[in-house]
C-alpha cells in the first residue's frame, strides 16, 4: 500500500498495513547492504539532520549510515557541542536547522513528545529516534522485521519482553507494533518496573520469569536503565540478575527455537548471560544490521511525495 | 465508462515472445554471454518465459535476474514511494550481454532507472532492451532493441498487461478512459 505520512513520530498512530509496508520496503534495502556497492541515489540532494539532544551511539550511527547509503547529506548535531548549552530553546534550534533547508530531522530527546512538538511547526519531516520513555519507533520496526525474517510471520507468536518496562520507550513501541501485527505480548520484570497498567495495552503481565519465558517464541531483553531510574526501584543489580536475568538454567526452560533479542547496549552478566548473548539463539547483531535497512526504508518512504503511487511504465 | 480494447491475447503474446527470443538469438551469437534481467514486476515473469524459449533454441539454460528500479526513479518525491520488490541478481553481469526485459515501454524513465541501477552491479559488455509492448510517448532518448508489438496510444490511455504468473489469463489490453 502507498505510504503517505510526512513524519514518523510513534507506532501508536500507525496502522498494521503501514507497519507491513515499512517491513516490506526494508527487505529491499537490506539487499542493498549486501551488494558490493551499498549505495542508491534515492535521496540525492536531500539533507538529513541528526538532532540528538540525548546521547546515543548506535541509533545515531545507524541513521547516519542509512542516510548516506541513500545518498543524502547528513549533519550530526549533538547537545553537548551546541547552542542548546548556551540557552537556545529547542524550537529555535530546530528552526535554525530548518533554515539550512534540512529535509529530515531525526530527533532523540529525553522529553516524551519532543518530536511531536517539532512536527507541529516544522516544514521538515520529523523522525522520532527515541523520546523519553515514550516511543522509539524505528527500534520496534527493526525488532518486528527481525522476528518476521527469522520466523516468517509475527501473527500468533508469543513475545516476552523482560526487564525495565516502565522506563522503556523500546517496550512501548514494541508493544504497539507487535499487538497491531497479531502477536501475544507478555511483560515481565520487577513489579516496580512492570506496573499492571500495561495490561490495558493488551499485554499479559507476570512477575514469574519462568512462566514468562516458558511458551515464548521470542524473548526480548531490555537493559536496566541506570540513568533513568531512582535507586528505589529494586534493591540491587545482583538481585535483579538472580530473579530476572536470562541465565543458562533459565534458557533451558525455553522453547528450543526461541529467539533471544536485545536492543543494546547489553550489560553482560546482568540481564543476559554472556554466553547466551553470543550463542546461535541470539539475533542481537541481526537486529543491528536490520536496523540500518529499516531506517533506510523509513527515510525512503517519508521522502515519497503525497500524491498517488506512480505508474511504472 | 472506460473502454477495454484487446491488444494481444494469450496466443499472440506467446508468438510475440517466441519471435523476440529468436531475434535475441540471432543478434547475439555467443549465447553463453547472454543474461536476462527482468524489471519488477511484469518484466520478471516475461524474462523467465524468454529464458525458457532461449533455452530451447540454444540447448543450455540462460541466467535470469530480477531488478527493482524503485530506488533509482527520478520522480521519488513527486509520488508516494513505490512498493519495493526484491532485486536478485545471482551472477556477475560484468562482461555479459544483459537483455533488460520489461512489459511496457512508455516514457523510457523506467529503462533509464534500470540502466542506472545495473551500473551498481558491474559493467555489462552491452545492454539491450526487450519489451512486450511499445506504446510510444518517449520522454528520453531510449529505444527498444526487441519489441513484441507497437501499440499507438494516447498519453492518457493505460496499457494493461495481465500474466498467468500473477493469476490472470495472459492478455494485453488498452484502457481508454
Amino acid at each position: 500500500m502507498a505510504w503517505n505520512k510526512k513524519h514518523l513520530l510513534d507506532i501508536q498512530s500507525l496502522g498494521a498495513d503501514e507497519i507491513v509496508t515499512v517491513l516490506d520496503t526494508a527487505r529491499a534495502f537490506k539487499a542493498v547492504g549486501e551488494r558490493a556497492i551499498k549505495k542508491v541515489p534515492a535521496l540525492r540532494g536531500k539533507t538529513v539532520v541528526n538532532l540528538f539532544v540525548e546521547p546515543s551511539t548506535r541509533t545515531r550511527i545507524s541513521f547516519e549510515l542509512a542516510a548516506q547509503r541513500l545518498t543524502a547529506d547528513v549533519v550530526n548535531f549533538t547537545a553537548e557541542a551546541s547552542s542548546l548549552k548556551k540557552g537556545e530553546t529547542l524550537k529555535d534550534t530546530a528552526r535554525n536547522l530548518e533554515a539550512l533547508n534540512a529535509d529530515f530531522i531525526v530527533m532523540r530527546h529525553s522529553a516524551s513528545g519532543a518530536p511531536h512538538f517539532l512536527s507541529r511547526f516544522l516544514r521538515s519531516s520529523v523522525i522520532n529516534a527515541g523520546d523519553g520513555a515514550h516511543e522509539h519507533p524505528t527500534q520496534a520496526l527493526l525488532d518486528a522485521f527481525t522476528i518476521r525474517e527469522k520466523r516468517g510471520k509475527i501473527q500468533g507468536l508469543n513475545v516476552t519482553i523482560l526487564g525495565d518496562i516502565l522506563y522503556s520507550r523500546v517496550a512501548r513501541s514494541n508493544i504497539w507494533a507487535l499487538t497491531k501485527l497479531g502477536a501475544r505480548v507478555t511483560l515481565c520484570g520487577p513489579a516496580t518496573l512492570v506496573p499492571r497498567v500495561f495490561e490495558k495495552m493488551g499485554c499479559r503481565v507476570t512477575y514469574n520469569v519462568e512462566e514468562a519465558i516458558a511458551d515464548a517464541d521470542v524473548i526480548n531483553l531490555l537493559r536496566i536503565q541506570h540513568e533513568r531510574q531512582r535507586k528505589t526501584m529494586f534493591p540491587s543489580i545482583g538481585e535483579y540478575t538472580s530473579l530476572f536475568g536470562l541465565t543458562k538454567a533459565r534458557l533451558a526452560l525455553t522453547k528450543p527455537d526461541a529467539l533471544i533479542m536485545h536492543p543494546g547496549p547489553i550489560n553482560r552478566g546482568v540481564e543476559i548471560d554472556s554466553e547466551i548473548a553470543d550463542s546461535a539463539r541470539s539475533v542481537i547483531l541481526d537486529q543491528v544490521t536490520n536496523g540500518l535497512a529499516v531506517r533506510m526504508a523509513v527515510l525512503f518512504l517519508i521522502n515519497g511525495g503525497q500524491g498517488p503511487q506512480g505508474v511504472t511504465a | 465508462m472506460p473502454q477495454s480494447i484487446p491488444v494481444l491475447n494469450a496466443a499472440a503474446m506467446r508468438r510475440a515472445l517466441t519471435r523476440i527470443a529468436h531475434e535475441i538469438a540471432e543478434r547475439n551469437e555467443i549465447s553463453s554471454e547472454v543474461v536476462l534481467v527482468g524489471i519488477q514486476r511484469g518484466g520478471v515473469f516475461l524474462a523467465g518465459r524468454l529464458a525458457a524459449f532461449l533455452q530451447s533454441i540454444w540447448n543450455h539454460p540462460v541466467p535470469v535476474a530480477s531488478l527493482d528500479v524503485g530506488m533509482h526513479r527520478d520522480d521519488l518525491n513527486q509520488t508516494a514511494a513505490p512498493n519495493m520488490h526484491p532485486t536478485v541478481i545471482p551472477f556477475d553481469i560484468t562482461g555479459k550481454t544483459v537483455i533488460l526485459v520489461d512489459d511496457v515501454l512508455f516514457s523510457g524513465r523506467t529503462a533509464r532507472a534500470a540502466l542506472d541501477a545495473l551500473n551498481d552491479f558491474g559493467r555489462a559488455r552491452r545492454i539491450q532492451l526487450a519489451v512486450l509492448v511499445d506504446r510510444g510517448h518517449r520522454e528520453l532518448p531510449i529505444k527498444a532493441d526487441f519489441v513484441g508489438k507497437n501499440v499507438p496510444t494516447a498519453s492518457k490511455e493505460r496499457v494493461e498487461v495481465r500474466l498467468e504468473e500473477e493469476g490472470a489469463p495472459d492478455e494485453v489490453t488498452l484502457q481508454r478512459l
